[in-house]
């Protein structure tokens, strides 16, 4: 039997939900019907928007994809503004204030406290510098991710960006695909370091070169969710760059003929492919799904692939500054946790044009580059006071953490993840030095399984659980060690669980010592753990209460927001209308 | 009015009557369970797998585990709640700190993903 959600997608799904969530708008959230309401929120996640959790009726989250992660001059500003006028909510969050927005790790954009009312506005202003929220969320084609350099980048062996920019416009608002059995993420990159993580998505294309030619090679059902991560894998299949489009047809029809649409938890295509393997997924789209014959796989570049790698040289992320092919430079500024306040994006927008050309863009590593920029500006533009904050040189531990959404706003989660996150980074930076050979250090926190963080591919993995201190339950987390991509990709070992939050910090300091006592020569941090058991690595972990201190020890996601001064369920003024008044709620 | 349950959000919650009632990150105290060796097994619910009703029971299937032990896995079928008259749909949540006692059979009228 189809499942609940397959029967209402089958009833108004894909580009039609536009108009009904517009109706909606104009008559305000009370006009959708209660009995409704679950399927509608289904649908309205296709046009970007996705109902916040529990205590937060009536608003919604609200993501822009982008694709490959660029943002074209004079976009930037926009989103800014529309950051500024509409994503504010009753309780300003304490570490980032009353409005901001959110680089993901997918190098999208996520807004908060988003009223229905005011969508008819937003998408206006989105779409006349040619943003939108279509296909960011819901059973579809998201976003393309990339390397993030791409078009400008002195590694690019072919140029990926044009390639990505040519899926973008196929597939977005293409009706053949607007109903896929659930999320269908692809990847490309044309440089040889690895920075799309094509590795982690359902469809992968990376550089490689068959008979003296740079094109693709395919890889199908990478993901991370569900303690059921996967890599993807290799279909011996090669295309030049003007046919990563056919493949692209075919692999997302094949993947919507094919999905399970029964089992929302058996869908994404690494289930199919644990089911078919790599040599039938194949067969089936030269048989069914491609109308020239495929060719075998040509010479990757994948011994190369620096990023995400912990190698600690080459590329491991996108800070910093570096030199374009065009002679001038692109400047990598980190966001902790990939949060950035509405104002210091209405300023980098200003200085981006000032300095550069105007675009920015979005890496997966939730930070942003400021492109373009000539030699001569450089001084300039890293002597700005605003770069003070979104540094190009920042501490490891600053630059190396992600954290996803968590107990703030999303219903999955477990724990209370980005505030954390910040403040783990600070206490680390003031209290842990890592071996002067590691500039590259990566922690990152996940609220739950989904893995949104991408926790399974850092040096330290993080994930929301629960634990008992003096019998009380508290926020914990477990901790993963020695994960990371590149040539041999690794997903951590998670070597010692349920440990409270405020122990993780010390537990990090403990680690970090024990291993710069006993690493031999100059062995990376990850190849440390890979070269030692399990066992070994739990004993270095030592979890221990410092002066580190965590306000967000109590179950946050009962709250109705963590960081309310009155954060009791019952005290939510949600749900509200328009103007945010408190609205009778149904029980 | 027949009482309308599923789980939403990959099984961040359960939904009944269109109206969210139930959802993870809480724990749960189960007795006489096998999910795990512990007594009681200290039960945090991390996802609704299979939800279902018995009238006037709805029940679910939970993934999670047990912080005590740290097994993991998927409990069998729970009464998360009841609705006592179908015709006015309203839902009484149980109290999940409290003790339950998760079932191995059971006559679910129908059950869903
Ligand atoms: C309201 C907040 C969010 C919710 C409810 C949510 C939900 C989920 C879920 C359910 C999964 C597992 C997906 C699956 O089974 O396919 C997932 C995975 C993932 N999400 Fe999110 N997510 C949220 C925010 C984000 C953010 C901020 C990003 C960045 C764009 C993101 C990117 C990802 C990535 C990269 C993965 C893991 C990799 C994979 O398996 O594809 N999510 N998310
Ligand atoms: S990892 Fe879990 S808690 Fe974090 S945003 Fe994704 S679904 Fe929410
Ligand atoms: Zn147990």
């Amino acid at each position: 039997m189809p499942s609940k959600v397959e029967g209402w997608k089958d009833e108004v799904y894909g580009n039609e939900i536009r108009e009904h969530l517009m109706e909606f708008a104009e008559q305000g959230w009370e006009s959708i019907p209660e009995d409704e309401q679950d399927a509608w929120f289904e649908r309205f996640k296709w046009w970007g928007l996705y109902h916040q959790r529990s205590g937060q009726e009536s608003y919604f989250m609200m993501r822009i994809g982008t694709p490959n992660g660029v943002i074209k001059p004079g976009q930037l500003e926009v989103i800014g503004e529309v950051a500024k006028e509409y994503a504010t909510g009753p309780v300003d969050n304490p570490e980032f204030g009353e409005a901001y927005c959110d680089w993901t790790t997918r190098q999208s954009i996520q807004l908060h406290w988003i009223k229905i009312e005011d969508i008819p506005e937003i998408f206006e202003k989105l779409e006349a510098v040619g943003l939108g929220t279509q296909q960011a969320c819901g059973d579809s084609w998201r976003n393309i991710v990339g390397c993030p350099v791409a078009g400008k980048d002195k590694h690019e062996h072919v140029d990926a960006w044009s390639v990505a920019e040519d899926l973008h416009e196929t597939f977005k608002g293409n009706d053949d695909y607007a109903n896929l059995p659930r999320k269908w993420k692809v990847a490309i990159a044309g440089c040889d370091e690895g920075c799309g993580q094509g590795d982690i998505n359902d469809l992968a294309f990376e550089p490689a070169e068959k008979d003296g030619e740079i094109g693709f090679n395919v890889r199908i059902g990478g993901g991370l969710s569900r303690k059921e991560p996967r890599l993807a894998r290799d279909i011996d299949v090669w295309v030049p760059p003007e046919q990563a489009a056919d493949v692209a047809h075919g692999m997302s029809a094949l993947f919507r003929d094919h999905g399970d649409r029964e089992d929302r938890f058996n869908a994404r295509i690494k289930f199919l492919m644990d089911e078919w393997g790599p040599e039938k997924m194949r067969s089936v789209l030269q048989e069914d799904y491609v109308d020239f014959e495929l060719a075998t796989a040509g010479e990757d570049m994948r011994d190369q692939y620096s990023y995400n790698t912990g190698s600690q040289d080459g590329h491991n992320d996108h800070v910093g500054i570096h030199e374009q092919k065009d002679g001038n430079y692109y400047v990598g500024l980190n966001v902790l946790v990939g949060r950035m306040g509405a104002d210091d994006v209405l300023e980098l927008a200003e200085l981006a044009d000032e300095y550069g050309s105007g675009e920015v863009r979005l890496t997966q590593r939730q930070n942003i580059i400021v492109t373009d920029v000539p030699e001569e500006n450089l001084d300039e533009f890293t002597s700005e006071p605003l770069l003070e904050n979104y540094s190009p040189e920042p501490s490891p531990f600053m630059r190396g953490s992600i954290a996803c959404t968590g107990t703030e706003y999303c219903s999955l989660s477990i724990v209370e993840t980005k505030n954390r996150q910040v403040r783990y980074a600070r206490w680390l930076k003031d209290n842990v030095e890592l071996p002067e050979d590691h500039e590259d250090f990566h922690i990152h926190l996940s609220g739950c399984t989904a893995s949104c963080a991408q926790p399974q591919i850092a040096d330290v993995s993080l994930r929301g659980m629960k634990t008992r201190k003096d019998g009380e339950p508290v926020e914990a987390l477990d901790i993963g060690l020695g994960g990371g991509l590149g040539d041999d990709p690794r997903f951590a070992d998670w070597v010692e669980m349920r440990v409270p939050a405020d122990e993780v910090p010390g537990a990090i300091k403990n680690l970090v010592n024990n291993f710069k006592d006993a690493r031999e020569g100059g062995e990376t941090f990850r190849d440390f753990v890979e070269d030692r058991d399990e066992e070994t690595l739990a004993e270095m972990v030592e979890p221990e209460e410092t002066d580190y201190d965590d306000p967000y020890m109590h179950n946050t996601k009962m709250t109705w927001y963590p960081y309310a001064e009155d954060d009791d369920m019952q005290s939510s003024p949600a749900p509200t209308n328009a103007a945010g008044e408190s609205l009778p709620s149904d029980d | 009015m027949t009482t309308d349950v599923h789980q939403l959000d990959d099984g961040a919650w359960i939904s009944v009557n269109d109206s969210r009632e139930v959802n993870v990150s809480d724990l749960w105290l189960l007795a006489r369970s096998d999910f795990c060796g512990c007594e009681t097994t200290d039960f945090l619910a991390e996802g609704f797998v299979k939800v279902g009703v018995d009238y006037p029971d709805i029940q679910a299937r939970i993934a999670g585990q047990c912080i005590a032990c740290g097994e993991s896995g998927v409990t069998d079928w729970l009464t998360v709640g009841r609705v006592v008259d179908p015709d006015s749909g309203e839902f009484y949540g149980v109290v999940h700190e409290s003790v339950h006692f998760p079932e191995k059979r059971t006559r679910l009228s129908h059950s869903r993903e």
